[in-house]
């Protein structure tokens, strides 16, 4: 390595009752160098940080840190020696305002209006503009990363970990996220970059340490290293990407139009004057940065929230003023993106849940009275077709890792051969081989003649499946375009572009 | 009727001392909900302080003694529900509404040889010149000094968790306990100060009850003030200032509608009863509808592990 250490690590080991979060890993992130951090969900990449930050104890192992013994005992030594961390689900707090949330992360923050002074000018500096009076709540995803990233940047830090950052931005707002993270790799801050995103890493990353399973299995230098290769390390066997076999597109199944909803809560998205038309056999792909209308869309969509009649149609029937039950018996079933709470009930058993949603069209009900014999084979035929791992269905919603539930919700509505199935987010969170069978269900689903929407802000996932590709933004839906001809410059502009971003003054 | 036999100076006067329990109570359960801890047991605590205040005080022979003594069982009755809600992780309503029940019984059998006894009273404090202004001085500035004590109580927590560094702490714990957490921030320990200082607060309101309001012990004397004092922390939006007035709305309208009882006012006894609580509620109802500003995290339970 050329540049000097700045953090070593050495055979770190965490357990918890019943599972191994890692196994003596081992590695060493340079002065000024952006270190990967590559694995599946589940692999310890999570644990593994929370004990550089102070978070977690670990039961053995050694860290350094510019050659000294490396101990932090709570986050407030780790910022105190220069660590600090973005994480993946921001920890902002919605009803305080920007300056607040930023001196709560510090550890003796200026009086309030000195600090909001030095928010405008490290926020200018670094191309991130933010005001610092505004009430996080109100903020988008990429705004709300911003104040975390200037919260770390105001310690003026020699390690900045970054857990997932990008999952929430458009390409334009990562590129310029990227332009900030090299302009302080260049000031000699050390980045330790957490994603499965890998066009990203190696783009991005000089070095990479790939976990699986808490052990460390090897390391690469990414701009060297194919994607594909990275994956198969993370994976630990062959990736099977999924097939898209040759569909015909039949009549039009599920059309809206002119849809105008408004927003459902104080910090919802109205919808406004949303047009769509899926035909049988086709994957349309809707996307967006989080927080533009998904959840809305959906929920006009299910039923949950009823329109006017014409505003959504069935194969030409009017539905709009149906509710989740009615649509469901005509074959209009949707799995939405919040696992435990909307698609699952979390304390219900698997049985109870395939029940929840499997009644109407698998007659899993007689004159009020449950047939349960019926619900568990269902639950039990959703766990075997989708290799849904859990002791049984009656286990709890809850006890399941969320790929695993995953499979299961989107199983739940596939096995109830849908007319339209509408999904969103099907894949988050979900490791890659769970992804790519979750998507392979999608496209056999379409194959067979059913018309399906895909929510998702992933867009490599939607460029994987979907025939056509539209995006949400502030609640408006752009007109749909076929994905094949579309390049990742008009993805991200049809997304609403960088919100205002600007490039760093370098 | 003679509506002339109400004198309006004292109405204002006697209705800060109505207002004062009810304001100390809601104050310190205020400070707890920030923290985001639902405490349904200010009844009990403030019961609890009620006959522990009037124990101290006969016994000692100091009403200030008897007030110390308040805050102190106050707090040590709330630390049960901290070893409940904060460490067991029981449910917060089911564990307020224990306490509750559990403070209610325990005064009654501390208090079965106070019954009939006559507390030590509490001076008024007088202030040269400004206590003798007429009209003035005897509404402003001639109470006793627990009153005084109450209305500073609401400007410190206003201002501590306007401006400073531990009421934005508070604040921020209230409103995400993960985000807090992982920030650092001790989450239980300053959940459980708070609900000390809550329970402390409550028994301040209760003392005020039984030593210088009514001033004598009788079981059950809080009579729902406690009850009062958690709807009014939820009307005010959880601003100090609006349950400051709040408070001095409810005790108002208390002591104005026992006065017009008195005079004999051609309303029912029983629509004049009701008033306080339907007037006070609708006001902070129109009042607190701007928007809702429930600490996000109230009433969920933290553990560090989840």
């Amino acid at each position: 390595m050329s540049t000097p250490p700045l953090l070593t690590i050495e055979g770190l080991t965490k357990a918890y009752p019943g599972v191994v979060a890692n196994d003596h890993v081992s590695f060493t992130i340079g002065t000024g160098e952006v270190h990967a951090l590559l694995g599946e969900n589940g692999a310890g990449k999570s644990t593994l940080v929370k004990m550089i930050y102070g978070l977690v104890k670990p039961d053995s192992g050694r860290m350094t840190l510019r050659g000294a013994p490396y101990e932090p005992a709570e986050p407030r030594a780790a910022r105190a020696d220069g660590i600090a961390m973005v994480f993946q689900h921001f920890s902002l707090f919605d009803a305080l305002n920007v300056a607040e949330n930023i001196a709560l992360g510090m550890e003796n923050p200026p009086p309030l209006r000195d600090l909001a002074a030095r928010i405008r000018e490290v926020s200018e500096t670094y191309g991130l503009p933010l005001d610092p009076f505004r009430t996080v709540g109100d903020l988008s995803a990429g705004e709300r990363q911003r104040v975390e990233i200037i919260r770390c940047l105001l310690q003026d830090p020699k390690l900045l970990i970054m857990d997932e950052p990008t999952s929430v931005l458009t390409p334009q707002e990562v590129q310029i996220l990227f332009q900030t993270l090299r302009k302080l790799k260049s000031e000699g801050t050390s980045i330790l970059y957490i994603s499965h995103k890998l066009e990203e890493i190696r783009a991005l990353c000089d070095h990479a340490t790939i976990l699986r399973l808490g052990k460390n299995v090897g390391e690469c230098i990414p701009a060297e290293t194919s994607a594909r290769d990275m994956a198969e390390l993370m994976v630990g066997t062959a990736l099977k990407t999924p097939e898209r076999g040759v569909r015909e597109f039949g009549d039009v199944a599920l059309d809206i139009s002119g849809l105008s909803v408004p927003a459902p809560s104080a910090f919802g998205t109205a919808l406004k004057n949303v047009h769509l038309t899926v035909r049988r056999g086709e994957i349309l792909g809707i996307g967006g940065v989080a927080g533009n209308g998904q959840d809305e869309l959906l929920s006009v969509m299910s039923g949950e929230v009823t329109c006017a009649r014409d505003a959504v149609k069935f194969d030409g029937a009017p539905i709009g003023h149906m509710g989740p039950t009615a649509r469901r018996a005509l074959g209009v079933l949707t799995a939405p993106e919040e696992r435990l709470g909307h698609a699952a009930a979390p304390d219900m058993s698997l049985t109870e849940n395939a029940l929840l949603t499997g009644s109407v069209r698998e007659g899993l009900e007689r004159n009020g009275f449950l047939k349960w014999g019926a619900t568990r084979a269902f639950a039990e035929k959703i766990i075997q077709a989708f290799d849904v791992r859990t002791p049984g269905p009656d286990n709890a919603a809850r006890s399941l890792s969320g790929g695993n539930l995953q499979k299961f919700v989107i199983g739940r509505e596939v096995l109830q051969r849908p007319e339209v199935l509408v999904v969103n987010q099907p894949t988050w969170g979900v490791d890659a081989a769970a992804a790519a069978s979750i998507r392979q269900a999608l496209l056999d689903l379409a194959a067979g003649g059913a018309a399906v929407i895909c929510i998702s802000q992933d867009l490599d996932e939607l460029m994987e499946i979907s025939d056509n590709f539209a995006a949400l933004n502030e609640g408006r839906l752009s007109a749909p375009r076929p994905t094949a001809e579309l390049t990742v410059d008009e993805i991200g502009l049809m997304m609403g572009g960088a919100h205002g971003m600007e490039v760093a003054h370098v | 009727m003679d509506l002339s036999a109400i004198n309006p100076v004292l109405l204002i006067a006697s209705l800060m001392v109505a207002a004062t329990p009810l304001l100390l109570a809601a104050i310190g359960e205020l400070v707890v909900e920030k923290a985001g801890v639902l405490n349904l047991g200010v009844e009990g605590m403030m019961i609890t302080g009620a006959i522990a205040g009037f124990a101290a005080a006969v016994e000692s022979g100091s009403p200030l003694m008897g007030f110390v003594a308040a805050a102190g069982a106050g707090a040590l009755l709330s630390l049960l529900f901290v070893v409940l809600s904060q460490i067991a992780l029981a449910n917060q309503v089911a564990s307020g509404l224990a306490l509750t029940l559990f403070g209610l019984g325990l005064s009654a059998l501390m208090g079965q040889k106070y019954v009939g006894v006559k507390p030590p009273a509490m001076g008024r404090i007088d202030i040269p010149v400004l206590s003798d202004l007429p009209v003035l001085g005897r509404i402003l500035f001639s109470h006793d000094i627990v009153l005084y004590f109450g209305i500073a109580l609401t400007a410190v927590v206003w201002a501590v968790l306007k401006y400073s560094r531990i009421g934005l702490i508070l604040r921020a714990v209230g409103e995400n306990h993960e985000a807090a957490h992982a920030l650092g921030y001790k989450v239980v320990k300053i959940r459980t100060l708070a609900i000390l200082f809550g329970g402390a607060c409550a028994g301040l309101g209760g003392a005020y009850i039984s030593l210088i309001r009514v001033p004598q012990w009788t079981e059950g004397m809080t009579a729902g003030v406690g009850w009062i004092a958690l709807a009014l922390v939820v009307f005010a939006s959880w601003k100090p200032w609006r349950a400051l007035l709040g408070a001095y709305l409810f005790g108002g309208i208390t002591v104005l509608q026992l006065n017009l009882q008195a005079a004999g006012v051609a309303i029912p006894v029983e629509y004049l009863a009701m008033s306080p609580y339907l007037i006070t509620i609708l006001v902070l109802v129109i009042l607190s509808a701007d928007k809702s500003n429930a600490p996000a995290s109230l009433g969920r339970s933290f553990h560090a592990s989840r």
